[in-house]
C-alpha cells in the first residue's frame, strides 16, 4: 500500500509547481493554468485525507473547489479575451493602464 | 478469479470487442452509403462483391495504400496526435458498455462486458468529452484557417451539446440508482400490466429524456443535422480538411465508432438493453438478448442514417440558440418532473 | 478482487502527474502548457482512483479535463497565438520564484519525513461500490446550504463572464 505521506508530497510538489508558474510567468493564460495547478494539488490532499480517515467530508470539499475553480475559469477567461479585444496582448506586465 | 485468468480473459474479450467494434464500423460506412443512395435514388456501392458487400475492404486496403501527405506547413506534433487521440477515445468508451447477460464458457462464468464499473456511464461521458481533443487538436494544428474554424465550431458544439446530454441522462439515473449500466438495464426487466415492457422510454415521461439524448447525441457525434464542424459549402471538410490517406481513416472510424457507441447506450438507457421476448430451446435463450440488443442498436443506427438523408444543416446561431435555449432548459424541467415522480412514489 | 501493482501505479501516475506538472510552467507555447495540464488532470484523476474515490475521479475527468481545459484550449485558439508568443514569457521575478520554490519544497520534504511517523501506513478499504450515494446524500444532506451557494456563486460566474466576453450586451 502507498503511505499517505507519498500523495502529501505528491499534492505538496504540484502546489509548488502552481506558485512557480504564477511567480515567473507572464503568459496570462499559463497564470492561470497555474491556478488550476495549485487547485488540483490541494484536491489531491483532500482525497488522500479522506481515504485515510473514511470521512466522505474530503471528497465534498473537492467538488466545491471544482466548483469554484470552474467559475474562476470561465470569469478568467472571458476577462482574457477582454483584454485580448482591448490591449491586443496577452502579457500581464502590458496590462498596466491603471498604473502611475 | 485470480489475477492470471482475469488478465487472459480481460484480453480476449478486449480483442474480441474490438474486431466486432471495426467490422461493425466498416459495414455501418457501407449501410450509410447504402441507404442515403436508395433515398436519393441512387444505387450506392455495387461494384466490389455482391450488393457492394466488399466495399468497405477496398477502401481499407485504399486508405492503407494511399501516400501519407504531411503539409508544410502543419504543427507536426499534434497532427500526428489529433487522430490517435479520436480513434482512441472512440474505441475505448464501448469497453464499459454490456451486450448481455452472463454466460458460462468453459466452467468460467463472466459477463458479456469488458468490464463492468460501478461508474460505467460517468466513464463514458468522461471519455466522449475527452474526444474533443482529438478534433480541436485537429483544427489548430493544421494551421489553416478552415480546420481552426471547423475545430473551434466543434469544440464550442460538443462543448454546449455535452451539458444537456448529461442531463438527459440524469432522469434514467434517479430512476435506476445506479451508475452502473448493468444494473440500469437490470431495473428495466418486466413489464407495466404484463404487455408493454418496462423500458425508460415508456416511463415516467423519459420519453422527453430520449429525444434530447436523441438530439444531443447527434451534435456529439457531428452528424448532419449539427455537421457545422465539417460543413462542406463553408469549410471545405472542416477540421479534417488537411488530413489523407490513414488518418483521415481514424477521423472517419473515430465518428463511426461514436454513432455506434452512442446507439448503445441510447439502447442501454431507454429501450431496456437486451430485454426481450425470449422462447425456444436453451441455446436460443442464450443467444436471444444479445440478439434483441444488436437489433435495436441497429435501428438507431438507420435512423441516424435517414436523418442524414432527410434533414438539412442548421446554421450556427441556429444550432447554438437551439441547445442552450431549448435543450437545456427542457432537460432540466424532465430532471425536476423525473425527480418529482420517484419522489411521490415513495 | 485485491487490488494490484498499488504501488507501481502510484509511482507511474505520480511521474505522469509530476511530468505533467513541470511542463505547464516550463513550456513556452500557451497550447503544450494546456496539454500538460490535461495529462497531469488525467493522472490525478487516475489517483483519485486508487484512493476510493471513483466518482470524484469521474467527475475530474468531465468537468476539469474535459470542461475546463476545453474552454482554455477554446481561449488559446481564438486569441492571436503567434503574436502572443513572441511576447517575453517568463517575467523577472525568478529571485522570488526560486525562494518560494525552495521554501515550499523545504516545508513538503518536512512533511515527506515526519509524515511516516504521523500517520499510519495502511489505507484501508473505503466501501467504493456506494460511493457515489452517499456522496449525493451527504452534498443535499448535511451540505445543502454550501451546495446552494455554490450554485449561486456558478450563475454569477455564467452571468459575469457572458457581461465580460460579449462586445454589445
Amino acid at each position: 500500500m502507498v503511505p499517505l505521506s507519498n500523495y502529501l508530497a505528491l499534492s505538496g510538489i504540484l502546489f509548488g509547481c502552481g506558485v512557480i508558474g504564477f511567480l515567473i510567468k507572464r503568459n496570462i493564460i499559463t497564470i492561470f493554468m497555474s491556478i488550476e495547478l495549485m487547485l488540483n494539488g490541494v484536491n489531491l490532499s483532500f482525497v488522500a485525507f479522506a481515504a485515510q480517515w473514511h470521512a466522505l467530508r474530503g471528497q465534498i470539499f473537492v467538488f466545491f473547489v471544482m466548483v469554484v475553480a470552474a467559475a474562476e475559469a470561465t470569469v478568467g477567461l472571458a476577462i482574457i479575451i477582454a483584454v485580448y479585444r482591448t490591449r491586443e496582448t496577452l502579457n500581464v506586465d502590458r496590462v498596466n493602464l491603471l498604473k502611475l | 478469479m485470480n489475477v492470471g485468468t482475469f488478465i487472459l480473459v480481460s484480453a480476449i474479450k478486449t480483442v474480441i470487442a474490438l474486431l466486432v467494434l471495426l467490422t461493425a464500423v466498416a459495414y455501418t460506412v457501407w449501410l450509410e452509403r447504402k441507404v442515403v443512395g436508395h433515398i436519393q435514388n441512387r444505387w450506392g456501392p455495387t461494384r466490389v462483391g455482391p450488393f457492394g458487400l466488399l466495399q468497405p475492404l477496398a477502401d481499407g486496403v485504399k486508405f492503407m495504400f494511399k501516400e501519407d501527405l504531411v503539409p508544410p506547413h502543419v504543427y507536426k506534433p499534434l497532427y500526428i496526435a489529433a487522430p490517435i487521440i479520436a480513434v482512441v477515445c472512440a474505441l475505448t468508451s464501448i469497453s464499459v458498455i454490456p451486450i448481455g447477460n452472463w454466460v458460462t464458457v468453459g466452467g468460467l462464468r463472466t459477463p458479456l462486458q469488458i468490464t463492468d464499473l460501478n461508474i460505467g456511464l460517468l466513464i463514458i461521458l468522461g471519455i466522449t468529452s475527452m474526444g474533443v481533443y482529438g478534433v480541436a487538436l485537429a483544427g489548430w494544428s493544421s494551421n489553416s484557417k478552415y480546420s481552426l474554424l471547423g475545430g473551434l465550431r466543434a469544440s464550442a458544439q460538443m462543448v454546449s451539446y455535452e451539458i444537456s446530454l448529461g442531463l438527459s441522462l440524469i432522469g434514467v439515473l434517479i430512476l435506476a440508482g445506479s451508475f452502473s449500466l448493468r444494473e440500469i438495464v437490470d431495473a428495466q426487466a418486466g413489464s407495466f400490466w404484463g404487455f408493454i415492457p418496462k423500458w425508460n422510454i415508456f416511463y415516467g415521461g423519459q420519453i422527453v429524456a430520449f429525444f434530447i439524448y436523441l438530439t444531443s447525441a447527434y451534435a456529439e457525434t457531428n452528424r448532419i443535422p449539427f455537421d457545422l464542424p465539417e460543413a462542406e459549402t463553408e469549410l471545405v471538410a472542416g477540421y479534417h480538411t488537411e488530413y489523407s490517406a490513414m488518418k483521415f481513416a481514424m477521423f472517419f472510424m473515430a465518428e463511426y465508432a461514436n454513432m455506434i457507441t452512442v446507439s448503445c447506450v441510447a439502447t442501454l438507457l431507454f429501450l431496456g438493453g437486451w430485454h426481450g421476448p425470449l422462447f425456444g430451446a436453451a441455446v436460443l435463450q442464450e443467444i436471444l438478448p444479445v440478439f434483441w440488443f444488436l437489433l435495436k442498436v441497429f435501428v438507431f443506427l438507420f435512423i441516424y442514417i435517414w436523418v442524414r438523408g432527410t434533414l438539412p444543416r442548421f446554421r450556427y446561431d441556429q444550432l447554438m440558440a437551439f441547445g442552450w435555449k431549448f435543450l437545456l432548459p427542457l432537460a432540466i424541467a424532465n430532471l425536476v418532473l423525473t425527480g418529482l415522480i420517484v419522489a411521490l412514489r415513495s | 478482487m485485491q487490488p494490484v501493482a498499488t504501488t507501481f501505479f502510484f509511482y507511474f501516475l505520480a511521474a505522469l502527474t509530476l511530468a505533467g506538472g513541470v511542463l505547464v510552467i516550463t513550456r513556452k507555447n500557451p497550447v503544450h502548457s494546456a496539454l500538460a495540464l490535461i495529462i497531469a488532470l488525467l493522472a490525478q484523476a487516475g489517483l483519485y482512483l486508487m484512493l476510493y474515490a471513483p466518482f470524484v475521479a469521474g467527475v475530474q475527468i468531465i468537468l476539469y479535463a474535459g470542461g475546463i481545459m476545453v474552454l482554455f484550449l477554446f481561449v488559446i485558439m481564438l486569441v492571436n497565438l503567434e503574436r502572443s508568443q513572441r511576447e517575453e514569457q517568463f517575467n523577472k521575478q525568478w529571485l522570488l520564484g526560486i525562494i518560494a520554490a525552495t521554501a515550499l519544497g523545504a516545508l513538503f520534504i518536512t512533511i515527506f519525513v515526519r509524515g511516516r511517523a504521523i500517520f499510519p501506513v495502511h489505507i484501508a478499504a473505503v466501501a467504493e461500490e456506494s460511493n457515489t450515494q452517499e456522496i449525493g446524500l451527504m452534498l443535499y444532506g448535511n451540505y445543502m446550504f454550501t451546495f446552494e451557494i455554490a450554485s449561486l456563486l456558478l450563475l454569477v460566474a455564467i452571468i459575469g463572464a457572458v457581461v465580460m466576453a460579449k462586445k454589445r450586451i
